[in-house]
């Protein structure tokens, strides 16, 4: 949706290629830019301007380096002091030191993802750390708020407080840590109904369970989404509770997350953790210096490593690695390679992890490549899986019947039959020449030297 | 109820506009509306959530009219959400029910967290109100207890709540649902279902499972497919609405959590940028503050005029 702001910078700069100090307007410009890919990115407005603030002092007068654009050295200073902002590169783990049984009190708004994070926070506690947990929902306003937690529980091994209908929320949590005491738990995970954080009853009523459990950690819970609101609930759930963490769930989904730095920056508190997925085990330590690059659209390459480490099959990636060493690369190890991108995602979203990839996807659309996506791959897989084992061990013996043959088998034409072996030779050709090159000529002129003319465009340029 | 329906509304919104409408006093009493203060009052749109696109548009138009004339504060006010009002107006349209349609079947939609259930709980419990027999199908099978919350309603309201065991296929619980609406002659069907992150391929063609496999019994139905959105979200509603109304076909918008300190700004963007109809605003716990979109209401709400 929004252009990698990388690009947008270089295009502020592209006219300014002589040499010395930037100056002040040129600055200035620049971080219009800025501003409004962070506001597009759902960070709060005061917290914007002390951001820009920042940016500025450090940009002006900086010297132009022959060999970086200025667009560049700003693109630098401005992650730079994102991930300051963020909290410095690395993770920052629970705080545990504690008597047990630990209290851990999760709060937040409605529908923040309190109870689904509780559940998860449960199986973490107690698979990695090997704790002894319980959980006790204190959520009496919402119907079977309660029994959820009980069920995630069950799933996640770990046990939950007895539910006593009619007991008020403080009731539950002294009861909670009476258990906690009594049955030598390690530690007690308070999940809180929902509240509004203008609902002074409400939040008077976790005050007060702060007040009588004293949690080693009181953790908001907030959803990636959140838009300029992220900072006023900072505010009041900090003013109330005083907020230990933060846990920012909904990572997974396409949200550029400024909520985060907004955050941050009101509560003083780190993010410790994040939310990216339906399953029990997705939360996963905070990193800020990946966070930064997505907040500033400017891709996040350790998040596509560990997504590609995660989902692809490493044995079956390495048997296809040396059969392409051996040049004995065929239609079956394509097909294989087809489910294992088709498991990473669509190649969009792939792509739109790398950085600078604004422009690499306009070129693919400018290429008319827009389409490449899962259901590409799909009739891809359906065409070679309609061949015989002959033809996708010797895809020359594919002439015009058995390609035929092939596109009724897959529900496709031949045109489309003819296009997939174009690219299966396209590819073995490449996959010839990377052999040929060897390991040092792919360093000396990288990707472009395996890339047809023209596809690479401007920023073809050799790595160094 | 003892308050009146507007009164009621209004208080909901102001009280989450109640800081916007404070810093526009402070900006606007008695000043030259020049560039500074323009740039200002831009700045307390994108606060609001409105979007850095549609401020500025907004603002653009003020200074096409108003550049440099001397303004009061409630004079801004006014004109400014005159100027959203007129933004809002085409999609201020109440949900109808087809009363020919036994039943009138109704797709709830939207990612995790916004309110669906507790929506479809608001809706029964409204519709028994005014006689309208509603049937629930509790077709969030994933989440846990989603079944149990919504039959929670189901016991609060008198509706009918058609359920299976946990991980039904959603897809087949809405079909029997619809059977057992049709047997039972009800007016209208509403179908939870889970919380999906639209950039989900799989999850979002289970949607459309869902609304292909119903069609099988009633050709026309879902007859409505509400988009249930969180008034906290901010630009990332319109990738939410974007998708959603490209892979299931959204006929209308809810928008919930009016009552909070979020101001709900984003939905003037997603009416400039898509236009789909917004048939309920969220304002309360009370099944009585699920209430019908009232533009001007919701403009003066936001500046505070």
């Amino acid at each position: 949706m929004f252009d990698a702001l990388s690009n947008k910078l270089s295009g502020v700069f592209d006219g300014l290629r002589r040499r010395g100090a930037l100056n002040e307007t040129d600055v200035m410009e620049a971080l219009r830019e800025v501003r409004l890919a962070l506001l597009d990115a759902d960070v709060a407005l005061p917290v914007v301007k002390d951001f820009i603030n920042k940016v500025r002092e450090r940009a002006v007068g900086i010297e132009v380096l022959d060999s970086v654009s200025p667009g560049q050295q700003v693109v630098k200073i401005v992650n730079d002091v994102m991930i300051e902002a963020l909290g410095g590169a690395g993770a920052v783990a629970l705080n545990l030191n504690a008597v047990a049984p630990i209290p851990i009190l999760m709060v937040g708004l409605q529908g923040s993802g309190k109870t689904t994070t509780s559940g998860k926070l449960g199986l973490r506690l107690s698979q990695r750390l090997r704790k002894k947990v319980l959980l006790a929902s204190l959520d009496v306003q919402r119907p079977a708020a309660q029994l959820q937690l009980q069920q995630l529980a069950e799933r996640a091994g770990v046990a939950s407080l007895p539910i006593v209908p009619g007991e008020t929320p403080l009731q539950i949590a002294r009861r909670a840590m009476d258990t906690g005491r009594r049955e030598v738990f390690d530690i007690v995970v308070l999940d809180t109904a929902g509240r509004l954080s203008i609902n002074q009853e409400l939040m008077d009523e976790v005050r007060d369970i702060r007040a009588a459990t004293n949690p080693a950690e009181v953790l908001l819970v907030v959803d990636a989404m959140t838009g300029q609101d992220a900072v006023n609930t900072a505010k009041a759930f900090n003013d109330a509770v005083g907020v230990t963490g933060i846990v920012l769930t909904r990572m997974d989904g396409d949200a550029r997350g400024g909520a985060a730095l907004s955050m941050r920056a009101v509560t003083g508190a780190p993010i410790k953790l994040t939310g990216s997925g339906e399953k029990l085990d997705a939360l996963e330590d905070f990193h800020p210096e990946r966070v930064a690059g997505r907040i500033l659209g400017m891709g996040d390459v350790v998040g596509l490593v560990e997504k590609a480490a995660e989902t692809l099959d490493q044995e079956e990636a390495e048997k296809l690695a040396k059969r392409m060493a051996r040049g004995q690369f065929d239609l079956e190890d394509y097909a294989a390679q087809l489910r294992q991108i088709t498991k990473m995602g669509s190649i969009s979203s792939i792509i739109g992890m790398l950085p600078g990839a604004g422009k690499i996807q306009q070129q693919l659309e400018q290429a008319g490549g827009a389409n490449i996506d899962k259901t590409m791959l799909g009739r891809q897989a359906a065409i070679i899986g309609s061949m015989t084992r002959k033809e996708r061990k010797t895809p020359d013996i594919i002439k015009a019947s058995r390609k035929k043959r092939i596109a009724a088998g897959s529900g496709t034409s031949v045109q489309e039959v003819n296009k997939l072996l174009k690219q299966f030779d396209d590819m073995s050709a490449m996959m010839k020449r990377m052999n040929k090159l060897g390991q040092k000529g792919l360093m000396r002129h990288g990707l472009s030297a395996l890339m047809p003319k023209g596809m690479m465009g401007g920023g073809g340029r050799p790595f160094r | 109820m003892a308050l009146g329906f507007l009164s009621r509304l209004k208080q909901g919104l102001s009280r989450s506009t109640a800081k916007i409408s404070e810093s526009i006093g402070a900006v606007f009493t008695r000043r030259k509306l020049d560039d500074a203060a323009l740039s200002d009052l831009e700045d307390l749109l994108v606060a609001a959530d409105l979007g850095t696109a549609v401020a500025a548009r907004i603002i653009g138009e003020f200074r096409r009219t108003r550049f440099g004339s001397e303004v009061t504060d409630d004079e801004v006010k006014q004109a400014l959400a005159g100027e959203i009002a007129k933004i809002l107006a085409p999609v201020a349209i109440p949900l109808a029910l087809d009363r020919g349609k036994k039943p009138h079947v109704v797709l709830m939609v939207g990612v995790n967290g916004t309110g669906k259930t507790t929506t479809i709980g608001k809706l029964a419990q409204q519709y028994r109100e005014q006689g309208i027999r509603a049937v629930l199908a509790a077709g969030d099978t994933f989440r846990a207890a989603a079944v149990e919350q919504l039959q929670v309603w189901g016991d609060r309201t008198g509706a009918p709540v058609i359920f299976g065991p946990p991980n039904t296929d959603s897809a087949g619980l809405a079909f029997d649902a619809l059977a057992r609406a049709q047997e039972q002659g009800a007016d209208v069907l509403l179908i939870d279902t889970a919380g999906r992150l639209h950039n989900k391929a799989a999850l979002m063609d289970e949607l459309q499972k869902i609304i292909r496999v119903i069609k099988k019994k009633d050709e026309t139905a879902p007859h409505s497919v509400l988009l249930v959105l969180d008034a906290t979200t901010g630009q990332n509603a319109l990738n939410q609405v974007d998708v959603f109304r490209e892979m299931v076909n959204v006929t209308g918008l809810v928008v919930t959590k009016l009552d909070g300190s979020a101001r709900g700004g984003i939905v003037v963007a997603l009416a400039e940028e898509f236009g789909l109809p917004v048939h309920f605003v969220g304002v309360g716990e009370q099944a009585g503050d699920l209430r019908p979109f009232d533009p001007g209401e919701f403009a003066r709400g936001l500046v505070g005029a």
